[in-house]
């Protein structure tokens, strides 16, 4: 019987259709928009001006806060502004663009193609090589990674947990790496178990990925004894951090805790991989892999891609955008925003670009809710969607908040599930933020 | 029939007793209301609606009963009336206060402002703003989804199906406020009724550079600053790219109307030019 977390979940069409299309390096596009906060918490601030040369792999915006990260250059190049530009929702954010030449690294990255398994700096090192790379949580949250790794004081982590689930359907970068890169993640996880101190490591991959799962079981004793590769029943939201470590350890995160309040640390695939290459090989967060997908897309990909590269270039690599296009995706199809442009450079955090077609990507029309209760029992947080949004609608707050709408990770399987096609998630996402407001204000009080 | 008697008996004592118990019980618990409360309470519109900063009419009247005077209690939906004869029922002042009214800040109709993008979530602008920036390339003017119109009480908004946007009644406003609480871009305002009626504002808040904002729609405020220049009596202020209209200051001569190169601000309710002149008055 496979693991996998206790309550709710969907398990919608896997569609994983660029799966074995192999990781690809992207061309150097003409011109990089790198964004200042592609990372949760405060942005970094600019250290270049116009008119500077920077290397690839130059720190170009430094951490301004406890919970911050460091933005380096993608490319080689001219610094063309430090100014603004309008992202995928249409909101002006502090970027820097830089005009690209070719590509001269910044000494002291190793860019030879041999793994380095043999780590023996302390955990204090490493965090703050992590740190000085920016690397963020690469499965789409991009919370700093070394913020992550400084366990506070009077908590113990027991567990690293590395989420190779990747639920959402669609997504193949992190399959991709696990394939490709298995050997350099496996000793990023044990460079991140070596970092927080713990002895018990589990790599959570769901059952869909058998080769994923065959591959890194192959590895991992001869890199790390103490890894263990955990096959999981496939179940959306496994990916979720609090489902993955009641999938693995049994444990419940208490309602507004955090996975260490249960001795947990849950890190990304791809996150690790990019941990590897900042301890390892000193080369700061600068490209990812990105899934180009959709059903009527010339071509599948997953590309490595530049930090700052337009979702237009990567299109447009990949066959052009078709006539039949309804919406294209940031993410996934359950957790992804639909983008109201197409102009805005890929970021540490995007893990694909999906293009739906018209009649699928319309929604239905609303009709009344029926009282099924299938919301209620897909919701893998065991909340009560129908009541939440029906009290977000009438501004109830007290009474959402009674209900725990801030527990609620978003993951969309209220709305997917719901037979009345009625908008569940975009109320409770929005009576959530009403709340968190509510709440901020009274402790502020 | 001596249990009919019986019975008779029984309960005629049964109930002098309970009315007696009871009796004492209400003497016990009796909660003393000013029954002023209710008859200012009666006067009161009795919408409910919060305008005056209280939780609705009852809490309203029993503070007004129980101030020592009424400056501070102002009831929008009555106006100068109701507090008149709130104000002559308990014997104090009745505070005077302009007669208000909600103003769109935002003139950004289908025809100036170009859809870019379709939105196709929850018909809901709260929805919609917390999603993203909007259909438009304005990421501060109206959604046009109507929060607004459900948000009011009285029947004063309703969508103009041609420009898109809301639009104000101004006999039936009664500037309680839901409007300016409930629109998530935060395009309302409540300004002085002015005048006979006549009222300047400039209907944009767009912050946005000159060149970005007049990009993304034909009638926004591009912040170039002729209107504060133009003003005689400094009655206009530019902060955040957006000129905005002290309504205290304003004497209404109209001389920014003119002058602004995108016919951003608004006069309402002056006489038409002079060539309708004629034709106005005979109508």
């Amino acid at each position: 019987m496979l693991k996998t977390f206790p309550i709710g979940g969907i398990h919608p069409s896997e569609s994983k259709i660029s799966k074995d299309c192999r990781i690809e390096p992207m061309p150097l596009p003409a011109m990089v928009t790198i964004p200042l906060s592609q990372h949760i918490g405060t942005p970094s601030e600019a250290i270049v001006v116009k008119g500077d040369r920077v290397l690839t792999g130059q720190l170009i915006g430094r951490s301004s806060g406890f919970v911050s990260s460091n933005v380096h250059s993608s490319v080689t190049g001219t610094v063309m502004a430090v100014d603004t530009f309008v992202d995928q929702g249409g909101m002006r954010r502090p970027c820097i663009t830089i005009q690209t030449e070719p590509d001269e690294w910044v000494p002291g990255i190793d860019l030879s193609g041999n793994v380095v398994r043999e780590c023996n700096l302390s955990p204090a090192e490493i965090i703050a090589k992590v740190a000085a790379a920016g690397v963020v949580g690469m499965g789409g949250a991009t919370f700093p990674t070394h913020v992550k790794l400084t366990v506070p004081t009077g908590k113990k982590a027991e567990y690293l947990i590395i989420n190779g689930v990747e639920c959402e359907p669609y997504l193949t970068d992190d399959y991709r790496v696990m394939m490709e890169r298995g050997e350099e993640v496996l000793v990023g996880v044990s460079i991140l178990a070596r970092a927080i101190g713990v002895d018990r490591i589990m790599v959570g991959i769901e059952n869909n990925k058998p080769d994923a799962i065959k591959h890194l079981a192959q590895l991992a004793p001869e890199i790390d004894s103490r890894i263990e590769v955990v096959p999981l029943k496939v179940c959306y939201p496994q990916g979720s951090e609090k489902h993955l470590i009641a999938a693995l350890t049994g444990r419940q995160v208490p309602s507004g805790g955090l996975p260490i309040d249960v001795g947990a640390i849950v890190q990304n695939v791809g996150t690790a991989l990019a941990v590897y290459e900042a301890v390892q090989k000193n080369k700061p967060l600068i490209e990812r892999v990105v899934t180009v997908t959709g059903q009527s897309l010339v071509r599948q990909a997953n590309l490595k891609v530049r930090i700052g590269t337009s979702v237009t270039d990567l299109i447009e690599y990949c066959g052009g955008l078709p006539a039949d296009t309804g919406k294209v995706v940031a993410g996934g199809p359950m957790m992804g925003r639909a983008m109201a442009r197409l102009d805005v450079p890929v970021v540490k955090g995007m893990s694909a670009v999906l293009v739906i077609p018209d009649e699928s990507a319309r929604r239905q029309s609303e009709q009344l809710c029926v009282r099924c209760g299938k919301c209620v029992s897909a919701c893998p947080m065991g909340l009560e969607p129908y009541l939440l949004s029906k009290m977000v609608r009438k501004a109830m707050w007290n009474g959402a908040e009674a209900h725990n709408i801030t527990d609620c990770i978003e993951c969309g399987s209220c709305s997917w599930t719901c037979l009345s096609a009625l908008p569940l998630l975009d109320y409770i996402r929005v009576g959530k933020a009403e709340v968190m407001r509510r709440i901020r204000a009274r402790k502020g009080r | 029939m001596g249990v009919l008697a019986y019975t008779i008996i029984t309960l005629c004592v049964l109930g002098v007793l309970c009315a007696v118990v009871l009796y004492f019980v209400a003497q016990k618990f009796k909660v003393y209301e000013d029954q002023r409360i209710d008859e200012v309470e009666r006067i009161l519109p009795g919408a409910n609606c919060g305008g005056c900063g209280y939780a609705g009419c009852h809490s309203f009247a029993s503070t007004a009963v129980k101030a020592d005077d009424l400056s501070g209690l102002f009831c929008p939906v009555g106006g100068e009336d109701t507090m008149k004869r709130i104000a002559d029922m308990l014997g104090k002042v009745a505070p005077v206060r302009e007669p208000m009214v909600a103003v769109l800040r935002c003139n950004g109709s289908c025809a100036v402002r170009e859809r870019r993008n379709e939105y196709d979530g929850a018909q809901s602008c709260a929805v919609e703003a917390a999603l993203y920036a909007g259909e438009t390339g304005c990421s501060f003017g109206c959604l046009g989804k109507g929060d607004c119109v459900s948000a009011c009480a009285f029947g004063a908004l309703h969508m103009d199906a041609e420009t898109g946007l809301p639009v104000v009644d101004q006999d039936k406003c009664t500037a309680c406020g839901a409007c300016v609480a409930k629109c998530p871009k935060m395009l309302f305002e409540l300004r002085r009724k002015g005048p006979k009626d006549r009222r300047v504002y400039v209907a944009c808040m767009n912050r946005d550079k000159g060149a970005v904002a007049k990009r993304n729609c034909g009638a926004a405020c591009i912040g170039c600053g002729k209107c504060v220049k133009t003003c005689p009596f400094g009655a206009i202020t530019l902060s955040n790219n957006v000129a905005y209209i002290d309504f205290n200051k304003c004497r209404l001569c109209r001389k920014c109307v003119a002058e602004c190169p995108t016919g951003a601000i608004h006069a309402v309710n002056f006489p038409v030019p002079a060539q309708n002149a004629e034709a106005a008055t005979e109508a």
